[in-house]
């Protein structure tokens, strides 16, 4: 026998952080639930997981569907496993807006290190956050980092132009780009093409793949000067091709980060990100359930919908009325 | 609120077909669950280190091959051992091309239920629901 699991009922918290601390697998696998679906065991479950952090290092990979992120993040454990350190992977998928199910495919491309006891694979449902990432990822992380693992690498879902919430949460992080998926157009826009420390440019074997990767040169010629420009990495993610030179181009990166002291700057900003959430989450709970209690919620919507008042202004009232 | 049932859907062993289990994995999605797809080619002892990692409710296995009496008794196998659990709390689904005769000795050997050709997946997406072994409120 491996591992005695986790059962249910009262200490449950208790029983998980034991577990997770003494590197149950079946344990940390329970308490990812506990947290995600948001039960009530979970607050004190967190409260003692964030005060045995070790500070893993976190590695975002973002990218449009199709470009092979999942292939990347299989080769990027395979490197950080030649270099001895063990990697915990949150691997995000949509969930459906009609059903409430979803179907987690990332695991399709892990193909090495099923069975190794120094990976350990979590697929994680969006459940209708927005943002490319599961509203837990930051918790999920957190319980990681408690069990151990030295890398944390954090897969979000098939992102478009403005799923950067990675940033909140990785010190690195990895856009995966592919030939041949937009005009030069595309590559000034806002969005995830401005959050990447590091440029990974997948299926360098296609056409078309020089001149991608001259678009991005030129995007990068026209950010400001900083301490850091981002490396472009010329990948075939599926032959291993570049992956070394990636995780090479990563390392980098987190030792800049230590060396300008920035490292302590960013984990600042992402502690007022999650908090933010947090706090945001907190008190829309908190209006909307006295404003149901005393009717003025109904009030509201009624004024909404006759034409005599606009949602700031209801808003406004509302946060006025119960928050104070 | 109730909490994400998930499932894993997984293929064992050598035969290259999943149109059924992707069929299955999408049934178990427009019935709100989560579902982890485990992909082609995957030994007992993969399935079950992804399902305790994923720490899921079920696993539905989908085989073709005519290999269903070796490798559905060592995935239960597997599991027990992960788990560390003497009976599992996952509830073990079978489906794909099974002779009637077979049947006894995989129920005998752990696996819940088996369901052949034919079967609605309606009819497999309520007896999911209806025969969880871990408690869902």
């Amino acid at each position: 026998m491996r591992e005695t699991s986790p059962t249910r009922g009262a200490g449950i918290s208790d029983q998980l952080l034991e577990g997770i601390l003494r590197g149950s697998r079946p344990h940390l696998a329970r308490a990812i639930s506990l947290v995600e679906d948001g039960a009530g065991e979970a607050v004190r479950l967190l409260s003692h997981v964030y005060k045995r952090r070790r500070m893993a290092s976190v590695v975002g990979v973002t990218g449009s569907p199709g470009v092979g992120k999942s292939t990347i993040v299989n080769g990027l454990v395979g490197e950080f496993r030649s270099l001895g350190r063990s990697v915990g992977v949150i691997a995000v998928d949509p969930t459906s807006p009609f059903s409430g199910g979803a179907i987690l495919g990332d695991r399709v491309r892990l193909r090495t290190h099923t069975t190794d006891d120094m990976v350990y694979w979590r697929s994680l449902a969006t459940r209708g956050h927005l943002g490319g990432l599961s509203r837990h990822t930051g918790d999920v992380i957190a319980l990681m980092d408690a069990y151990g693992f030295d890398e944390i690498v954090v897969e979000t879902v098939g992102a478009g132009q403005s799923e950067v919430d990675i940033m909140k949460y990785a010190e690195t992080v990895v856009v995966v780009l592919a030939p041949n998926l937009g005009d030069d157009v595309q590559a000034i826009k806002a969005g995830i093409l401005e959050i990447g420390d590091v440029f990974c440019l997948n299926k360098a074997d296609l056409p078309g793949a020089e001149r991608t990767r001259r678009d991005i040169e030129m995007m990068l010629n026209l950010r400001e000067e900083s301490g850091w420009r981002p490396p472009i990495v010329m990948t075939q993610a599926h032959t291993g091709e570049g992956l070394s030179e990636l995780v090479n181009a990563v390392n980098s990166h987190r030792e800049y980060l230590v060396s300008s002291g920035l490292l302590e700057q960013k984990a600042r900003q992402s502690h007022l990100a999650i908090l933010n959430e947090y706090l945001s989450l907190l008190t829309v709970e908190k209006v909307l359930e006295s404003a149901q209690v005393d009717g003025s919620l109904e009030r509201a919507l009624k004024d909404l919908s006759s034409g005599n008042s606009d949602p700031l202004t209801c808003a406004s009232e509302l946060v006025k009325r119960h928050l104070t | 609120m109730a909490r994400k049932i998930r499932v894993l859907v997984g293929k064992p062993g050598l035969d290259g077909h999943d149109r059924g289990a992707k069929v299955i994995a999408r049934a178990y999605r427009d019935a709100g669950m989560e579902v982890i797809y485990s992909g082609l080619h995957r030994t007992p002892e993969e399935l079950a280190r992804m399902a305790v990692d994923e720490d899921v409710d079920v696993v539905a296995l989908s085989i073709l091959s005519g290999a269903h009496s070796t490798l559905l008794p060592k995935v239960v196998q597997c599991l027990l051992r992960e788990k560390g659990q003497s009976s599992l709390d996952v509830l073990v689904l079978a489906g794909g091309i099974i002779p009637e005769e077979d049947i006894p000795a995989l129920k005998a050997a752990g696996v819940d239920e088996v369901f052949g050709p034919g079967t609605s997946t309606q009819e497999i997406v309520e007896y999911t629901k209806t025969h969880l072994k871990r408690e869902v409120a």
